[in-house]
């Protein structure tokens, strides 16, 4: 057994100013209210493909990334939308790409898995499991190469940790010493099977100390807890102290996808994750640390505001064109 | 400008070196690379650049892939060495999935300069999994340029727009003709990619050949010329894109088409080159259009069974002949 990490490696509970808090609050409304948005139209029939919804994750994907740098290179899962909104992206292109719409990030080439906005540092999704996390390694080499602090972070489901993909990839991360943060949604279910049915292993952030990899898991809903195990992460990396692995144990209140109406998962399970909520548990944070003012006024005014956002951005993706038909072979090659 | 005689190993050499001079981003990745690889291709490399850009990676072909597509869309140009075509079929999600379609996926915004030199092809015996030639799979998946050079002078000019293009390009280095000799200028002119080269002029067929196969060509248009029949010899040099208008043009001109290669027959690029000159040249051609390949086989271990295996001259001429013949002719 290699011996366990030094606790003061994960320095938790950093000074997070009153705005930060409020931004995470707002993130995470933003992508609660972004998701439950996408159902609906993807219900009423009007935004097709195959949709991964966060709701649930929420904290995971704020936590992490609210406190990144425009310049740092975020690597979404297939379960994506939560990871770019917290990285910055604007809605109404995001939602305009999940609507097949010209207007969106890909000009509706990508689609909900496939999210790119390369100006906010929101590098790719990806549709294959544990496809991203090369990529993320592969930022981190280039950031290394070329002298700056740039951090890869990469994020991807507890299915992931069964793939030739994961391993290599903490290997050589480990190996190279690469600025990366891999972060593991554990969400308890890879599609429609729970975790005990793929792996023995109980905490996947053990795989972690096979390489040699600085690793922790967290309550992923416990937004606090994931931004300070990443704050620590991120340091590392930008420190050029190499990689990190931070296991949020986190739920997904929906199916696999849209449509999945995830009979594999008992009620009484999701009663759990629902009482875990992160939003709620979080605004209670708030309230308890005084960061709310009395009268409880910033959550749903928060709340207000994403919803108002997220509205808007679902008319202007309907009333959006679809891409010109001469576009279904452009952009095949670089010039 | 110094023109020298080099082998074909030493043309990839020094339009590594040569590249890795000019950018600065120019990476080199790979097993044993630092070493100079199994045949050395990235000899004196690591010397010359140090270990940060030219990096050996452990045996992990598709992560290694993954991660120097990544590179390559974060500012990185990276030379990535499939030690045998053979095991990218461990990089296949990397490669095909992720590399090739990233610049679509994301509207343009992701683009991926990555150069993947690939051993192929057999000779030796060294067995179905260190000798095959896998190009028509590439052929088949849009986001990927494939070029295959067939002498020193096109592996160091195509390696060098390899580098300098900013799509995934896959370049098929033949190992058996590592060692064929030939002139080429110091500082090589990059051969644009797409564009075929006329390896022999002639008037009666059209022989379309790549990589290797370009020499077992052009041994059989000698041996035709010798009874008589005038072979024009196309080195595709590109598979993608495909120069179709000089293979046209030269099927306009002489009505018979052989296509040779040495993948296997079935699927193969043969069967593109044959469809696309009857869907525009069907006119012109007097005879049915030949392929010549290997058998639909496993390429075999032994070196009399790969002998077989292998097309040589005496099948192109076959196929040559055939169009040639009355039972061929339209």
């Amino acid at each position: 057994m290699p011996p366990a990490m030094p606790p003061q490696l994960w320095p938790m509970r950093s000074d997070l100013t009153r705005e930060r808090l409020l931004t995470l609050l707002e993130r995470m409304w933003l992508i609660r209210a972004f998701e439950e948005k996408a159902s609906e139209l993807y219900a009423r029939g009007v935004i097709g493909g195959l949709l991964h919804l966060g709701i649930g994750q929420e904290g995971v994907a704020a936590g992490s990334c609210v406190q990144l740098r425009r310049d740092d290179a975020v690597f979404g899962s297939h379960r994506a939308h939560a990871h770019a909104i917290a990285k910055g992206v604007d809605v109404d292109k995001l939602m305009a790409e999940l609507a097949g719409r010209a207007t969106g990030y890909c000009g509706g080439k990508g689609g909900s898995m496939h999210i790119s906005a390369m100006e906010t540092g929101f590098i790719t999704a990806t549709g294959v499991v544990g496809g991203n996390i090369p990529l993320a390694l592969g930022g981190a080499l280039a950031a290394r190469r070329a002298g700056t602090d740039r951090v890869s972070v990469v994020f991807f489901g507890d299915g992931t940790a069964q793939s030739g993909s994961f391993h290599e990839s903490l290997n050589i991360a480990a190996l190279w010493g690469l600025p990366v943060v891999l972060i593991c949604e554990n969400n308890g279910y890879a599609e429609f099977t729970p975790l005990s049915a793929h792996t023995n292993v109980a905490r996947l952030a053990q795989h972690a100390d096979t390489y040699g990899i600085p690793n922790v898991t967290v309550d992923g809903s416990d937004v606090v807890a994931v931004y300070d195990a990443v704050a620590a992460a991120v340091a590392r990396a930008r420190a050029g102290d190499g990689p990190s692995f931070v296991e949020a144990l986190t739920h997904r209140l929906r199916g696999h996808y849209e449509g999945d109406p995830a009979k594999y998962r008992e009620l009484s399970e999701l009663e759990d994750w629902k009482q875990k909520d992160p939003l709620a548990r979080y605004v209670g944070y708030l309230e308890q640390s005084g960061v709310i003012s009395e009268d409880g006024a910033e959550s749903p005014a928060a709340e207000r505001a994403a919803r108002q956002r997220v509205n808007g951005a679902a008319e202007r993706a309907l009333a959006a064109p679809f891409p010109d038909p001469s576009a279904v072979a452009t952009q095949v090659y670089a010039g | 400008m110094t023109v020298a005689t080099i082998r074909y190993i030493d043309a990839i050499n020094s339009a590594l070196a040569g590249e890795m001079k000019r950018d600065d981003s120019v990476i080199v990745l790979g097993e044993d690379v630092t070493l100079g690889g199994p045949f050395g291709a990235t000899k004196g490399l690591s010397e010359e650049f140090g270990d940060d850009r030219v990096i050996n990676t452990p045996i992990a072909e598709g992560t290694v892939m993954g991660l120097a597509a990544g590179a390559a869309m974060l500012g990185a140009r990276p030379i990535l060495e499939v030690m045998f075509i053979d095991f990218i079929t461990l990089a296949m999600d990397q490669l095909v999935n992720h590399a090739a379609k990233l610049h679509y996926m994301t509207g343009g915004q992701a683009v991926v300069p990555l150069t993947i030199r690939a051993l192929c092809g057999a000779g030796g015996g060294f067995g179905a999994h260190h000798s095959q030639s896998l190009e028509a799979w590439f052929l088949h998946v849009p986001g990927l340029k494939v070029v295959a050079p067939s002498n020193p002078a096109d592996a160091a000019g195509l390696l060098r727009s390899a580098v300098r293009d900013n799509n995934p390009v896959l370049f098929l280095e033949h190992r058996g003709l590592y060692w064929r000799k030939a002139e080429v200028t110091e500082d090589a002119i990059p051969v644009p990619l797409g564009m075929a080269s006329v390896a022999r002029q002639g008037g009666d067929l059209t022989i379309v050949a790549v990589s290797k196969m370009v020499e077992v060509a052009l041994a059989a248009a000698d041996d035709l010329s010798d009874s008589g029949i005038e072979a024009e010899v196309i080195d595709l040099r590109s598979i993608v894109p495909l120069d179709r208008e000089a293979i046209l043009a030269s099927v306009r001109r002489t009505g018979r088409l052989v296509v040779v290669h040495e993948a296997v027959t079935f699927g193969g690029i043969g069967a593109e080159i044959a469809a696309m000159a009857q869907e525009h040249a069907f006119a012109h051609l007097v005879a049915p259009v030949q392929r010549v390949g290997a058998p639909f086989a496993p390429v075999p271990a032994s070196v009399e069974l790969e002998k077989i295996f292998v097309p040589g001259p005496d099948d192109v001429i076959a196929a040559a002949r055939r169009t040639m013949t009355a039972e061929g002719v339209r």
